[in-house]
């Protein structure tokens, strides 16, 4: 405990910076959870970053890949980690040991800022676990939850033993991406209320008729015939389980999969943990720009004293540098903000602005509104990567920040620059971000052919899923279902069924 | 310190092992991992080890890149773009993962996976190593090996007892007295030590390839005998019609075109015995590769002769491995297994190709000798 003390305490200095950048950024109208800062050694950095954040998480050994990685790098001086912060309330945050004094500050203003996004950003509002009575704030007590959870892990892994859990483990990572991150904003239904809407559906929907000779005319056998052959689709279909194709495999798997306890105990904190981590993916680009916006204006407008900002520049260029034609999340999220400001403090909005064509009026444009800061606090909250982009990348951004789409050609078998047009990088950009990159899968059928089959489908948006993977993944389903499973995909253009039972693969053309 | 992480990364590395173990055939045939050789640690290259998840496939997909250039130009001058945004381009190409392995950790899978029964210790331990070990402390000594807590409290509690301590002014100065020194002691340990002495024969026909199995050969026989003994000697004598010792470079790259006399090497090797390794305090292990071609009948017998009275009598085991090459006639094995059939002091292994390095490793190490 006193080890633990020594080491993490912060000291007298630091403790002073802290005051005066929490003072600072709350001038700025910051809104951040109470924040702890805890300095550590570059060992403990790397443990830290392997676990995500996280001082305790279940045990796995892709963390220790993860550390045996991140050490390899430090020690050859190939990366280091400057800061790391945990949506947590309150949030924790780690300072490396040994930094400047300069370095120290810029971090905790970057880290204000987080945690400012964390706490304000709707996407973050899937990690609330409830709200504080007193106070209104939202609980998110994650430190605890991902120690449970090792808990809970290590448990089992004592009961059944490590290599079995482990194995269990390595199957659900492999699934861990097959969640609906809208599910945390739906209303859950209540069971009556579906009930109702079978009954509903077994109603023949026959035309209405006034008078009673009229009926043979206005429904006519063959019609009624056909109205009961539809709603006997119907309620086939609402049989059907799932109802409609969920995107939420995990949560599927954990209603329906012939699961033992310690199966399911498993999987469900896979899924827990998957929608934790799910927001930061989906804001990568607003959540850094907005960080690095505001350790910016901290740096330059309040924190820095005359002899630091020369190595604050420093700092501030390498994290925004943009090396080998690479997009740099930080440098095109905190240009984008800028853009933002700058269009609403010129009153660059709007129908008038929009149907403006002069490129002359439109450079010189400004109605001196001034909405710039309300503007971009206002988008912090409401946005997410992919309606940033969509909603504020501008033809003149584009030119200005010299973005480019890039594609592999394979005469040349190499990655090369296809394109600067507006619509091709937004429209690329886009889907690099939609679902955080990734495919978009969906459970349909527990009964497949009637036979207890799990029967998944890819909706394939113009890019092939990985083949290799997908048989693994399969292979990982399959173990959970017990029975076979298969997927509905494109390969090619061409409909494609990938299936595995248990023993082997198949893929075949599908009709 | 011990950090929390230790756990994971020794299942990490458990799996790692099993990689290796599992392509440890591969490794040996291949021979890749020699080159990669540091002092005490080996690095082998293995496959990233990813888990499998629903991923958009690599090459339809490209991205978005930020910077300078033209339509058609190659992004950042580089075939991997890396990061680009998103995910785009992250997972171009096979990831490899470079992991370090002790030498001795890799003798251990090698054990493992060959089931090589340590070897029996013959009772040959009467070299005597000193080793001195800081022990003690005492009051006089060389200021280099003062020991600066121990002389500070010393001082201090003198300081204490005598009234003179200031808190508010905590200045401790010591005397002459209040020094302590570390001071060691030396202590006798036995160590088992053994000589590997290698010859090859480096006439004319032996080629590249067969030197390159021996190469291969000699580093497992090495890292092996290595684990089981503390401090081991190699020495090297190539040979064709006469024999000379050479260092590890020199025997792994010469080749000469003369005939062949086996004999030569072995009368080398025994007066190396004799003269530097005692029989009864060393475990000596001497290896010959060669082709199996002799210059004649006579030396062949030569050879025997200095087997039963000379090289066998001294050795742990002494191993023939015989390398197969397309000039040579394979005699030499044959000779030596119809006049020595009975001895189990000598060890005999055809090595036919690469594939045939882990046969012939377990041939010579199986016994535990």
């Amino acid at each position: 405990m006193s080890a633990y003390r020594l080491t993490r305490r912060l000291p007298r200095y630091l403790r002073d910076i802290q005051i005066q950048v929490e003072e600072v950024a709350r001038g700025y109208g910051l809104d951040f959870f109470p924040t702890i800062f805890e300095v550590v050694a570059y060992d403990q950095m790397n443990e830290l970053a392997a676990y995500g954040g996280f001082p305790v998480r279940y045990p796995h050994w892709r963390f220790g890949m993860e550390f045996e990685q991140l050490a390899k790098s430090s020690e050859y001086g190939l990366s280091k980690i400057y800061e790391m912060v945990i949506n947590n309330s309150p949030a924790i945050a780690y300072l490396l040991e040994g930094n400047s004094l300069v370095d120290q500050k810029l971090v905790m203003a970057h880290v204000y800022a987080h945690v400012d996004f964390f706490k304000n950003n709707f996407a973050f509002r899937a990690t609330d676990q409830g709200v504080e009575q007193r106070t209104g704030e939202p609980i998110r007590k994650w430190i605890d939850t991902m120690a449970n959870h090792g808990a809970i892990v290590r448990r089992w892994a004592d009961r059944v033993g490590i290599e079995r859990v482990e194995e269990y483990v390595d199957h659900c990572l492999s699934l861990e991406n097959l969640i609906d991150p809208q599910k945390p904003f739906l209303p859950t239904k209540r069971k009556d209320e579906r009930e109702e809407e079978e009954t509903d559906a077994l109603e023949l929907a026959l035309l209405r008729v006034d008078r009673d000779y009229m009926e043979s005319y206005i429904n006519p056998q063959a019609f009624v015939d056909e109205q009961r052959e539809k709603a006997a689709e119907e309620r086939e279909r609402a049989r059907r389980i799932p109802e409609h194709p969920d995107r939420d495999v995990l949560g599927f798997l954990l209603d329906h999969a012939p699961l033992e306890r310690w199966e399911r105990d498993i999987l469900a904190v896979i899924r827990r943990e998957a929608y934790y981590f799910w927001p930061q993916m989906q804001t990568k680009i607003m959540n850094e720009g907005w960080a690095s916006y505001w350790h910016s204006r901290l740096m330059t407008e309040k924190l820095s004293e005359d002899s630091e900002i020369i190595e604050y520049a420093e700092r501030n260029a390498s994290v925004l540098e943009t090396a080998n034609g690479r997009l740099n999340p930080y440098k095109l999220g905190v240009e984008l903000y800028r853009h933002i400001e700058e269009r609403w403090d010129r009153g660059q909005f709007g129908k008038e602005w929009e149907d403006c064509e002069t490129l002359e009026a439109r450079q010189s444009w400004d109605r001196r509104t001034g909405l710039g800061r309300k503007k971009i606090f206002e988008v912090r909250s409401l946005y997410n990567d992919v309606t940033f982009i969509d909603e504020f990348l501008t033809p003149e951004f584009v030119a200005a920040q010299k973005l480019y789409t890039f594609g592999f050609n394979q005469r040349n078998d190499r990655f090369e620059i296809e394109s600067r047009r507006f619509h091709e990088v937004k429209n690329k950009l886009l889907f690099s971000l939609t679902n955080a990159g990734q495919p978009f899968i969906r459970v349909v059928d527990k009964n497949h052919e009637n036979r207890g089959e799990l029967l998944l489908s890819h909706d394939h948006q113009g890019v092939d899923l990985r083949l290799d993977w997908a048989k693994e993944v399969l292979r990982s389903l399959a173990r959970i279902w017990r029975r076979p499973v298969e997927i509905h995909t494109l390969v090619d253009n061409k409909p494609v069924l990938l299936r595995f039972d248990g023993k082997e693969h198949v893929q075949r053309p599908l009709k | 310190m011990s950090l929390r992480i230790d756990e994971d990364h020794g299942r990490f590395k458990q799996i790692v092992r099993g990689r290796i173990r599992k392509n440890l055939r591969q490794y040996i045939s291949q021979g890749e991992l020699i080159g990669k050789q540091g002092k005490d640690v080996v690095s082998i290259p293995i496959p990233q080890i990813d888990i499998p998840k629903f991923r958009y496939g690599d090459k339809q997909k490209g991205g978005v890149g930020q910077g300078d250039g033209d339509e058609g130009d190659p992004v950042g001058g580089d075939p991997q773009p890396g990061d680009g945004q998103g995910e785009a381009g992250k997972d171009a190409g096979q990831h490899v993962l470079e992991v370090d392995v002790t030498l001795d950790e890799l003798a251990e899978i090698l054990g493992e996976e060959l089931e090589l029964p340590n070897i029996e210790n013959r009772g040959k331990s009467k070299v005597i190593d000193q080793k001195d070990r800081y022990v003690g402390i005492r009051r006089v000594g060389p200021s280099s090996l003062r020991h600066f807590k121990r002389t500070y409290k010393a001082a201090l509690r003198r300081q204490i007892v005598m009234g003179g301590y200031d808190p508010s002014n905590p200045i401790v100065i010591p005397t002459r007295d209040d020094m302590r020194f570390r001071s060691w002691k030396t202590e006798e340990e036995p160590i088992a030590n053994a000589v590997i002495i290698y010859m090859m024969d480096v006439s004319g026909s032996m080629g590249d390839e067969q030197k390159e199995i021996v190469r291969i050969e000699s580093f497992w026989l090495d890292a092996w005998l290595q684990r089981q003994y503390k401090g081991v000697e190699t020495r090297f004598i190539i040979h064709d019609a006469v024999a000379r010792e050479v260092d590890r470079e020199t025997f792994f790259r010469t080749r000469e075109s003369g005939g062949t006399m086996i004999s030569s090497a072995y009368k080398l090797a025994a007066q190396m015995i004799d003269s530097d390794y005692p029989a009864s305090e060393w475990n000596i292990y001497p290896f010959h590769f060669s082709d199996g071609d002799n210059w004649s009948v006579d030396d062949t017998l030569v050879c025997i002769d200095l087997m039963k009275k000379t090289l066998l009598p001294a050795s742990n085991v002494f191993c023939y491995g015989q390398v197969e090459s397309p000039y040579g006639s394979g005699q030499f094995i044959k000779d030596l297994r119809e006049h020595l059939k009975d001895d189990d002091r000598l060890i005999t292994s055809e090595i036919r190709d690469r594939d045939a390095i882990v046969g012939s490793i377990r041939d010579f190490l199986g016994k535990g000798k």
